[in-house]
């Protein structure tokens, strides 16, 4: 695999009255798997329903119901942890997590505690040119998800919609490598992406597909090398986790708060309480979830409806080979291939269908062009009109072709940026719309000779002042261009003008 | 009609073939010994309505030319199994009018099989207990009584509700389940044959669950013969349960050649229970000599574990009950409380479960709590599923040897007084099961066979087990003890 070659960033640092902070994180992320049918009955996914149409009677735990599971799953969740170059467990197994919800029917998540189908992988995290984080991946388990209690629709009832219920869910639990708000959120966005690219996940953070429990802690610097010497928690300091966050910039802020309440505690010689809390974007606040009598115990035990889930390498080996090309591998082949640099290789390979269309743009030109093309002139106009790649007025045939019309000295940079202007507005084929309305550029050097002639005989002043000024040059430059109507060789507009100059 | 009720199934069939008698003969004389029945409180809820349709339409498949196994034959179902449109409770309050809208994968089968419903059939509340007196539908009594005593007896449980009906003669066949012995064991106090199949011969789907790696559905019928028939129709694999075995169904029937020359008997010294009566232990050795005569070897075996079996398994049954009863809980269907002003979520979960499950559930329920608890889980969870390992280890290791099946007493007494036991420590009632809990934790084939009666003139029940999913072997060596016992006695009816 091609890979590009990144030193270690520095980890966030908040001074405190006693001395220097480090922050020291672990995330646990909830990815909702993209599957058409839930993990353990054959309802159906799709989001935004009429509450309660999607379920089974799995689903509504009716009595004698039983899980079946869904091998597409389970096949998502390997692809998942073959693209954090993860282990994958031939044997797992499923174990249930009994606690009493309303939006829980059966009493108990299934869910994989003691056996998970993916053990150990590591995301490399984009923090700028250069610069990236190595986090390690501690396992993937495929879970359930829980359906939807609502409390506001009526002032003494409360209602539960059951259409999540059921759904699967990859839980993958990174290592508390991650060292700053920043890392939290780029380390989401990172997996979000490697998962988009696999088609395992759609990583919609607004409609909850998208989850994460970020675990915070600090620590004084130099604990955190004494850690990774030893393997002893206890050097990253106790921590607390904040449930449930579904947005990079609530994220960012609760850690940011996590830490520097817990810092306030310690410097004022008290002691952080492991525990579980929420965070409060109203008031940016975190606040502990529930008291110490009501801890949960959950206990664990295997899923005596469910065998030992066991895969043969054959299939994960098929799996591996139908992989697609991940974004490192891509970005890294960008940089080398096309000569763009890394930041714009970061910027064409977010997504993967940005990537691709530039690589039809890119395909048999200019890559450096065809980078400033489509990330300004195209990403450019997108992002302003809101719109995605898969909307864009311009396909990449299009933006190909007038890139063809610049190489051949057809148009101008200038006069291209019309004719993008022509495509996006009306559409059409580029060499076309060039030709026909005439907005070829003039490169006969006889028509551009008589143009500037007329422009020096009609200004003598400009004459004599340029004979002292050669900046000059440019003004004659711009009324030859406005006088042809743009369609003039910039080039060769300058050298006669130049020439007849005297200059 | 009492000739009509007092026909086994295989005589039915044939007496059907032969076009002597109709479904709807067969079916009206069942319902008519029903209602006769209210004294024995075993059909908790008949469905005669539906039984006629089905004999009905019995008769009009045997008349087209389809006549497939159970084809007209009247059963009864446990309570247990989830039959689409007549209310499923398991016997519990907390299913308190609960009619699923699904038919059980087992059922389902019956019915395909051709064979008649006649109703719902009492039993221990989720199939917990020994005895029938956990029902919210009241005790079950046993068709039998003591020779000059009319002292209401149990018929055993969970399933004690099918044993005396098949028993009572109010239906030939019925369905049962088995988790620690709830087929075997009443089976053996009414003189029935109960069979247990291996875990995963017939799909849990649709049968309300107790413990989930020890539930198993099984025929109750009055000949190993019958047992085999029905065996037949509920078997299968279904995909809809995963731990359901895709192994193909034999005739069982076909099987029953009653030669068992040459095949080797263990005898486990380590079911000799201390406190046991003579008389079992007299019937066992009687067992033993008849299957001897009929040219099996008898060998005396060892499977040393197994007086760690009980705790284990009330261990592991409780705990898995625990996670598998958190469902009711008032929120999507049967009992929820009627709540006071400002209570909150907690107060409907144990308002609703304090009046929805009997005592006997709420013990179990405590203890599989308790048993996977944080602290507790390793010393008691984890252990119970070592030794259940080594349990089936000792069974393995005994047909590793030559074994072809084992042979123990069924219970360690006969049906006892209902009310008896009701001061007791709920050990003494978990003792029933001393001789069948083995069995489920190794996943085997079981069978009670009725073999004799006591000096009361209570039937008692020898057990055999079987080689995992040889089921048809097992029912072959049952039904050469059978015919050699000879076992004919039937209640004196007085309900």
């Amino acid at each position: 695999m091609l890979d590009l070659t990144y030193d270690a960033p520095a980890p966030k640092v908040i001074p405190g009255a006693t001395g220097d902070w480090e922050l020291v994180i672990g995330m646990e992320v909830h990815a909702q798997v993209r599957s058409n049918a839930k993990l353990f009955s054959g309802a159906s996914t799709e989001f935004g329903a009429e509450p309660n149409s999607h379920v089974s009677f799995m689903d509504a735990a009716m009595p004698g119901m039983l899980p079946v599971i869904n091998e597409f799953c389970v096949e998502q969740a390997v692809r998942t942890g073959l693209g954090l170059r993860a282990e994958i467990n031939l044997k797992s197994a499923f174990d249930r997590k009994n606690y009493f919800y309303p939006d829980l029917p059966k009493g108990y998540q299934t869910s994989q505690l003691y056996h998970p189908l993916v053990g150990e992988g590591e995301v490399l995290v984009d923090m700028g040119p250069g610069l990236a984080r190595r986090v390690r991946i501690e396992r993937i388990h495929v879970e359930e998800d829980a359906g939807k209690s609502i409390h506001d629709m009526d002032p003494a009832m409360s209602f539960v919609d059951l259409n999540r219920t059921g759904v699967a869910l990859m839980e993958i639990v990174s290592r508390p490598d991650i060292r700053g708000p920043e890392e939290a959120a780029a380390y989401i966005a990172k997996l979000r992406q490697i998962m988009r690219y696999l088609g395992t996940c759609e990583g919609n953070m607004q409609s909850g597909n998208l989850r994460a429990d970020v675990n915070v802690s600090v620590c004084r610097p130099g604990d955190y090398e004494r850690y990774q010497d030893s393997q002893d928690f206890a050097h990253l300091g106790t921590r607390c986790e904040i449930k449930n966050m579904n947005s990079m910039r609530f994220i960012q802020q609760a850690i940011e708060y996590e830490a520097r309440r817990q810092i306030g505690i310690l410097e004022d010689g008290g002691k952080v309480t492991q525990e579980t809390r929420l965070y409060n974007p109203d008031k940016g606040e975190t606040r502990s979830m529930r008291g110490k009598e009501e801890a949960h115990d959950y206990r664990y035990f295997p899923c005596p409806d469910l065998l030992p889930l066991e895969i043969e390498q054959g299939w994960v080996d098929a799996i591996r080979d139908s992989l697609p090309e991940l974004p490192d591998a891509k970005k890294a082949r960008f940089v080398t291939d096309y000569g763009v640099t890394e930041y714009d290789a970061g910027v064409l390979t977010a997504e993967v269908e940005n990537a691709a269309f530039f690589e039809a743009v890119a395909e048999g030109r200019d890559g450096k062009q065809a980078a400033n093309w489509v990330i300004n002139e195209l990403f450019g106009r997108l992002n302003k009109e809101g719109l995605g790649i898969g909307e864009s007025p311009v396909s990449a045939a299009q933006l190909g072709g007038v890139l063809d019309l610049i190489a051949e000295d057809a148009i101008s940079g200038k006069i291209a940026k019309e004719l993008f202007e022509i495509l996006w507005e009306e559409g059409g084929d580029p060499a076309e719309i060039v030709e026909a309305r005439g907005m070829k550029q003039v490169t006969d050097t006889a028509a551009i000779e008589a143009a500037v002639d007329e422009i020096i005989a009609a200004n003598p002043a400009q004459v004599e002042k340029a004979k002292e000024n050669p900046k000059l040059v440019g003004w004659f430059v711009g009324q030859v261009m406005k006088a042809t109507g743009g369609k003039a060789n910039p080039k060769a507009v300058n050298q006669i003008v130049a020439q007849k100059l005297g200059q | 009609m009492s000739e009509l009720t007092d026909l086994t199934i295989a005589e039915a069939r044939d007496a059907l073939a032969r076009g002597d008698v109709t479904s709807a003969e067969l079916t009206e004389a069942s319902l008519g010994a029903i209602e006769g029945a209210g004294a024995l409180n075993v059909f908790i809820r008949p469905t005669p309505e539906r039984a006629m349709e089905q004999a009905r339409a019995a008769d009009a498949r045997r008349a087209a030319g389809d006549a497939p196994a159970m084809c007209g034959i009247p059963v009864g179902v446990k309570d247990l199994f989830c039959t689409r449109g007549v209310e499923s409770q398991a016997a519990s309050f907390i299913l308190d009018g609960f009619r699923p809208e699904y038919e059980s994968t087992v059922t389902q089968n019956l019915w395909d099989a051709g064979a008649v419903m006649l109703g719902k059939l009492n039993m221990d509340e989720f199939a917990m207990g020994s005895s029938n007196e956990t029902s919210t539908y009241g005790d079950a009594v046993n068709p039998w009584r003591r020779t000059g005593d009319n002292t209401p007896l149990t018929p055993g449980g969970s399933s004690g509700g099918s044993a005396a009906a098949v028993a009572a003669r109010l239906c030939a066949g019925a369905t049962g389940t088995d988790t620690g012995g709830s087929i075997r064991q009443p089976a053996a106090f009414t003189g029935t044959v109960g069979l247990k199949p291996t875990y995963g011969r017939c799909s849990r789907w649709g049968i309300v669950a107790f413990a989930s790696s020890l539930d198993q559905a099984g025929p109750m019928t009055r000949s190993v013969r019958d047992a085999a028939i029905m065996l037949g129709a509920m078997a299968g694999h279904d995909s809809k349960d995963s731990t359901s075995a895709d192994i193909p169904v034999p005739d069982f029937e076909a099987m029953l050649t009653g030669d068992i020359r040459g095949k080797k008997i263990g005898v486990p010294r380590e079911y000799r229970m201390e406190g046991m009566p003579a008389e079992i232990e007299t019937l066992w050795h009687k067992g033993a000599e008849m299957l001897r005569d009929a040219g099996a070897e008898i060998v005396d075996i060892s499977l040393p574990h197994t007086k760690y079996a009980l705790p284990a398994y009330y261990v592991i049954a409780p705990a898995e009950a625990s996670s598998n009863l958190a469902r009711y809980d008032g929120v999507r269907y049967g009992h929820r409380a009627t709540l006071a002003q400002g209570d909150g979520i907690t107060e409907m979960y144990e308002k609703t479960r304090a009046e929805g499950f009997g005592k006997e559930v709420q013990r179990r329920v405590m203890i599989g709590t308790y048993v996977l608890s944080a602290g507790f889980y390793d010393a008691y969870y984890n252990k119970a599923r070592k030794v259940r390992t080594l349990i089936k280890r000792d069974f393995e290791q005994a047909f590793a040897a030559g074994v072809d099946a084992i042979l123990t007493p069924a219970t360690p007494s006969p049906a006892f007084a209902l009310g008896e036991m009701s001061e007791a420590d709920p050990v003494q009632m978990y003792l029933n099961d001393v001789f069948t809990v083995p069995t489920n934790l190794a996943g085997l084939p079981g069978i009670s066979v009725p073999a004799g009666l006591d000096s009361g003139g209570l039937p008692l029940g020898l057990q055999l087990i079987g080689h995992p999913w040889e089921e048809g072997d097992l029912l072959n060596t049952a039904h050469a003890l059978e015919s050699a016992a000879g076992f004919v006695s039937k209640p004196e009816k007085w309900w």
